[in-house]
């Protein structure tokens, strides 16, 4: 392999690692308040629809992430207000959350586009520029967000009760901050991010908006999230590491290997989910989550 | 002390509870309490569990907002809706489970609700400052980098208290302080606290401990089932009378006959060791032997080991190392399932997180580890009629199998657990702080029983932070301190004083 | 943690349940206005086409069979202490377990043999399909939930890899299986009735549906009744009791995932062995999911699965006519109300039990 290719795959590999880090960047927030959140996978797609949307319409792109950020953020709200202020089960309002984006993307992308739920393809102003080396302005932020979310839980107010809420939300309360308010503020943190992750899948890195277009990307940012222990730049390195593997294997596609042979399609297309499992299963390391996370706060009698 | 006296007369009490009024639901946890806090007295409240005690504090903390009535600091009528404004009045808790965050540094949760701005570079500093000052007034030193987490309980409590203290606090709430420290450390907190009023703070100390409040208080308030009984100087009572206030009426209390058991060894212990649940060693050669219709007490302050001793024995955690033996079987490795084979049952320390299911009906957890007949299928109206006889036979009450068990009291799911394990005519019990949150008729009503067991010829091991239960009960008594047997004794050849000394692994 | 205000049982199984599908079924209302169509309307086309012709309750009944299997399937893993999100992705492989099974011993025979052949196989598959995330949730601890989406992707990986290259239909471009042998064909309603001597219109329903009621009734037994789905739900009370009781967890959460995915494959059953009579691709098409929104409507329990499945089944049938009549309205209407049913009963819990508790424990306590 030459090094021009090699370039190629470690460009296209940061690209396709750019939703994954904003996904992994909101999972962070919000599971280190305390919140879980199966939901990014929801948020990112309804993201990516409002973005299509706000594009078609407007032929600007930046009104497009402007309106993914509003979509993802509200449906991130639905989240918070059911997993905060209801105490209800986290991990049933994320499902839910998820099914509800997949209904309502492919309804109204039909009623909107009318091309079976997809949308025409977007172009020029509505798409977001490239500026050097395969890159859009998204990858700048989203490595900007990784500096500005490990700097902020280290070294500010509201990192460091992020941090503390979702070990012990007792102590907390105690301390006199109010831990509603810092959840939601997570909530909204994790639902800006996804707004960005799902405007980076449809005005970059595809032309417009296809039904189901995540396909998993959310969970396999929660799964980079796991492998990160929920810290900021290992969650970059993770997410960096899985879109490379994606790009490598789009390249094999089709390729013939010698002394393998061809690799069939699917076998690459499992790869990712393959590696979360094993992931998961701890057999590269032990992960332990924030200690609070998934437990609705009820005040001890 | 005179001129004090006269001072404090002057000024405004501290605090006055003022006809505080709160409910729970059906339960009225404080009864219109009048109680005036003098300032830089130091102030027993106690009570027994469920008295109102902890209630009272929280709403004084704003963890709660009391029905009606209302709280005066300073002789000015407070408005304490939340933490943050019982600490603007100068409010500091020490809670008996401390609100620290583990995986954090010392410093990380002194700043916690405290930052002093956006950014914490500046309050870290100030804190730091503030700390150097504490370290050199009160004989407070402590490493502000140090993992809450990894310190010794005795400094998480420290660090408790700082948080207090770095605030300014003038008024310290201090909820059962005592339960894991050692006696020395007690005394060690004791000097501090004395220290601490010599300053002029105002210190509140909850406690049942009577020893205790003789040893510090300068007044006392007793608590008795959500009503103030009343407040007394520490000169104008004793334990006695305290004990009696708390209580309300006379129980009396069983005790073990005066009948040594001569039997060969039931179950034999030899170099035990087993781990915690981080992985750390937590029972270390501990090696006894126990008869039938012998009851063998394990003393020892919280945390230092008997929790895991007796989850190993109970086929709960695995051991590392070690022989235990039932009659000729070895049991090292047996689960729950083959113990109940052999006739050995357990009455767990934790009630609600091994014994019960709180939302299940009380008749099904009367089936926990207790369906072993041969049917696949339950019978149902069988199985509640099983229930409503043992409730009845074990005083559970109400007596309605049918409800959850979530909605008994303590007392009345420990009795439920104790007849579901009982009525399995075990050979061998393993008993864990059988009377934790349970009220006095219960823990008379539970002794009684467990000494029944013994004169049937039952062995019963006894794990328990209750020296006076312990003491009781027990035909010999061990100590562990650190994971370790710290010594042995035969009962009425030890008293409080004596265990306590090998429970700080002095002796 | 405070325990969730009880509730007489009839409000906690059949008003909370109502007044959450009843906030669901508002917010769809609104979503119709919103997209310029009326909700009345759209309703009743609904109802007609659901339950206003044989035909439309044969099809409502053929839908609610596979809603039965894939509601029963995380009802009893829901019960065990474990949300299964992957019905979807055992079901998938239970229909090529079927296939393949049946495929296999046709050359042996020709009859009747053949049904609980295939059965049997779509079981094993799906079964097995749960059984790993169960292990691996057991030994390794992995959380279930998001292993069986990972297993839910790699199903269908999986299937179409085998129907293009392994299982596929000689001469054909489809992604698809050929038809599977007379004798492993489940009788249609339409032929049941047939041998009665009624005539009835021709539609999918067949003798699954007969398999679902009876598979409710046997959960019900071994889950209320039976001591084995006494220790199930010791398991899956959320404490260590079910350790304290003697009960290998380990092994009760493998089978219990065991035990749910092989009731999905319930679902396969009735779609290629009852209906396509081959395996299409994606033939699963969601079933499993709503199957979440069953089963927490129906609180988890077969009677209030095999409810919420009849009503899934019609808004089923129904939304098909929608779509129909409607060409705006696609069958996402569906999976969006699915959507809000689970979000309201299953995480607004809260929002109606508070009312409710205020509304009718006052007598009870006074």
């Amino acid at each position: 392999m030459d090094a021009l290719a090699l370039l190629q795959i470690i460009e296209s590999g940061l690209r396709l690692s750019v939703p994954l880090i904003f996904a992994c960047l909101a999972g962070l927030w919000s599971e280190k308040s305390g919140i879980v959140d199966i939901g990014l996978e929801g948020k990112m797609l309804i993201a990516a629809f409002a973005a299509a949307v706000a594009a078609f319409l407007t032929g600007q792109a930046w009104i497009g992430v402007l309106a993914a950020v509003f979509a993802s953020t509200l449906l991130g709200l639905l989240h918070g207000f059911a997993s905060i202020s209801q105490r209800g089960n986290q991990i049933i309002s994320g499902v839910a959350l998820n099914m509800l984006a997949a209904g309502l993307t492919a309804l109204l992308g039909n009623v909107i586009f009318k091309q079976g739920g997809r949308s025409p393809p977007l172009d020029g102003a509505a798409r977001l520029p490239e500026l050097a080396l395969g890159q859009s302005a998204m990858t700048i932020l989203a490595i900007s967000a990784v500096l500005l979310t490990a700097l902020a839980l280290a070294r500010t107010r509201f990192g460091l009760r992020v941090r503390a809420a979702g070990e012990n939300p007792a102590a907390v309360d105690n301390a006199g901050a109010s831990l509603t308010r810092l959840r939601y503020g997570a909530v909204i943190l994790a639902g800006i991010l996804c707004g960005f992750a799902g405007a980076t899948l449809s005005l970059g890195q595809a032309a417009g908006f296809l039904p189901m277009m995540t396909a998993g990307q959310g969970f396999v940012a929660l799964a980079a999230l796991i492998f990160a222990k929920w810290r900021a730049w290992p969650a970059f390195w993770t997410c960096l590491l899985f879109g490379l593997l994606d790009a490598v294997a789009i390249r094999l596609q089709g390729v013939s290997l010698p002394g393998i042979g061809a690799i069939p399609v699917q076998a690459i297309q499992a790869l990712p989910y393959l590696f979360t499992i094993v992931l998961l299963a701890g057999f590269m390391g032990r992960a332990v989550p924030p200690r609070a996370a998934g437990q609705p706060y009820v005040k001890e009698r | 002390m005179s001129v004090r006296s006269e001072l404090g007369g002057a000024l405004p009490p501290a605090i006055i509870f003022d006809r505080i009024d709160k409910r729970f639901g059906a339960v009225h946890a404080n009864r219109a309490i009048q109680l005036a806090i003098a300032r830089g007295e130091i102030h027993a409240l106690v009570g027994e569990n469920g008295a109102g005690k902890s209630t009272l504090m929280s709403i004084l903390f704003g963890f709660y907002r009391a029905d009606s009535g209302r709280i005066l600091i300073d002789g000015q009528e407070s408005r304490i809706a939340s933490p943050s404004d019982a600490i603007a009045y100068g409010i500091g808790m020490v809670h008996q489970h401390f609100m620290l965050v583990e995986p954090m540094s010392v410093a990380d949760n002194l700043l916690l609700g405290h930052e002093g701005g956006f950014a914490l570079g500046g309050g870290r500093k100030a804190l730091l400052a503030r700390l150097d000052v504490l370290a050199r007034d009160y004989d407070l030193a402590i490493d502000p980098d140090a993992i809450v987490g990894e310190l010794p309980v005795g400094l998480q409590q420290r660090v408790e208290l700082l948080k207090s203290l770095v605030r300014d606090a003038d008024i310290l709430v201090l909820d059962e302080p005592t339960a894991v420290l050692t006696p020395g450390e007690a005394d060690r907190l004791f000097a501090l606290l004395r220290d601490l009023k010599a300053r002029g703070k105002t210190i509140i100390l909850i406690t049942h401990k009577l020893r205790e409040v003789m040893a510090i208080a300068d007044r006392v308030s007793v608590l008795r089932q959500g009503a103030l009984v009343g407040t007394y100087p520490i000169a104008q009572t004793h334990e006695a009378a305290l004990a009696a206030a708390m209580i309300g009426r006379r129980v009396q209390m069983p005790q073990r006959a005066d009948d040594a058991p001569i039997d060969t060894p039931l179950l034999t212990v030899q170099n035990l060791s087993a781990r915690d649940a981080r992985g750390r060693i937590a029972v270390m050669d501990v090696s006894f032997t126990l008869r039938r219709g012998e009851i063998l007490g394990i003393a020892g302050v919280a945390g230092n080991g008997q929790t895991e001793l007796l989850e190993t024995l109970a086929g709960l955690r695995p051991h590392e190392r070690g022989i235990v033996r039932f009659t000729h079987h070895d049991i090292a490795d047996a689960s729950p399932d083959d113990l109940h084979a052999l006739g050995i049952r357990h009455i767990p320390e934790d009630r609600l997180r091994y014994g019960l299911v709180s939302q299940f009906p009380i008749w099904e957890n009367c089936l926990i580890g207790a369906d072993a007949e041969e049917s696949a299928l339950i019978d149902r109206p069988a199985a509640i009629d099983d229930a409503a006889w043992m409730m009845q036979a074990y005083d559970v009450r109400p007596n309605n199998p049918l409800l959850r068990a979530g909605a008994l009291s303590g007392g009345n799911q420990q009795k439920l657990i104790l007849g579901r394990e009982i009525e399995q005519k075990p050979q061998l019990l393993l008993v864990g702080q059988p009377t934790r949150g349970v009220d006095i008729g219960a823990i008379a009503f539970i002794h009684h029983r467990l000494l029944d067991l013994r004169a049937q010829g039952v062995a019963i091991l006894l794990i328990s932070v209750e020296l006076d239960e312990i003491l009781r009960l027990s035909d010999r008594i061990l100590v562990m301190h650190q994971g370790r047997i710290a010594g042995e004794r035969r009962a009425g050849e030890t008293d409080e004083r004596d265990l306590g000394l090998l429970m700080a692994g002095i002796a | 943690m405070s325990a969730p205000l009880p509730l007489p049982v009839w409000v906690d199984r059949v008003l909370m349940p109502a007044s959450a599908l009843a906030t669901a079924a508002l917010a769809a209302a609104l979503l119709l206005l919103a997209i310029g169509e009326n909700p009345a309307e759209a309703l009743a086309i609904m109802l007609r086409g659901a339950l206003g012709s044989g035909e439309g309750i044969g099809f409502t009944l053929y839908y609610a069979t596979n809603f039965i299997f894939t509601g029963l399937a995380v009802a009893l893993a829901y019960r065990a202490g474990m949300f299964n999100i992957g019905a979807e992705g055992q079901a998938t492989m239970a229909g090529i377990g079927a296939a393949l099974m049946i495929f296999a011993a046709e050359r042996f025979t020709q009859g009747l043999l053949l049904v609980p052949i295939g059965i049997a196989g779509a079981m094993l598959f799906g079964a097995l399909w749960g059984a790993i995330p169960g292990w691996l949730q057991a030994w390794r601890g992995s959380h279930v939930v998001i292993t069986t989406i990972m297993f839910n992707f790699l199903a269908a990986i999986v299937s179409v890899y085998l129907l293009v290259n392994v299982m596929g239909k000689e001469g054909s471009m489809q992604p698809e299986t050929r038809l599977i042998a007379d004798g492993s064909q489940l009788w249609t309603f339409q032929a049941l009735f047939a041998a009665l001597g009624i005539t009835i219109p021709a539609t999918p329903l067949n003798f699954s549906f007969i398999l679902a009621l009876l598979a409710a009734f046997v959960v019900w037994i071994a889950i209320e009744r039976s001591k084995f789905g006494f220790h199930l739900r010791l398991t899956g009370a959320g404490n260590e009791s079910a350790r304290y009781a003697g009960i290998d967890t380990r092994r009760m959460t493998v089978l219990a995932m065991a035990l749910s995915g092989a009731l999905a494959a319930g679902m396969a059953v009735n779609e290629v062995m009852g209906v396509q009579h081959r395996v299409l691709i994606e033939f699963s098409s969601g079933y499993g999911f709503v199957g979440i929104a069953v089963a927490l409507m129906g609180r988890n329990h077969p009677v209030g699965v095999i409810l919420s499945a009849l009503l899934f089944g019609a808004l089923y049938q129904g939304g098909a006519e929608l779509a129909f009549e409607r060409p705006a309205i696609t069958r996402d209407l569906i999976v969006t109300l699915s959507g809000l049913v689970i979000f309201c009963v299953g995480a607004l819990d809260q929002l109606y039990r508070t009312p409710l508790a205020r509304l009718f424990t006052r007598r009870v306590v006074r």
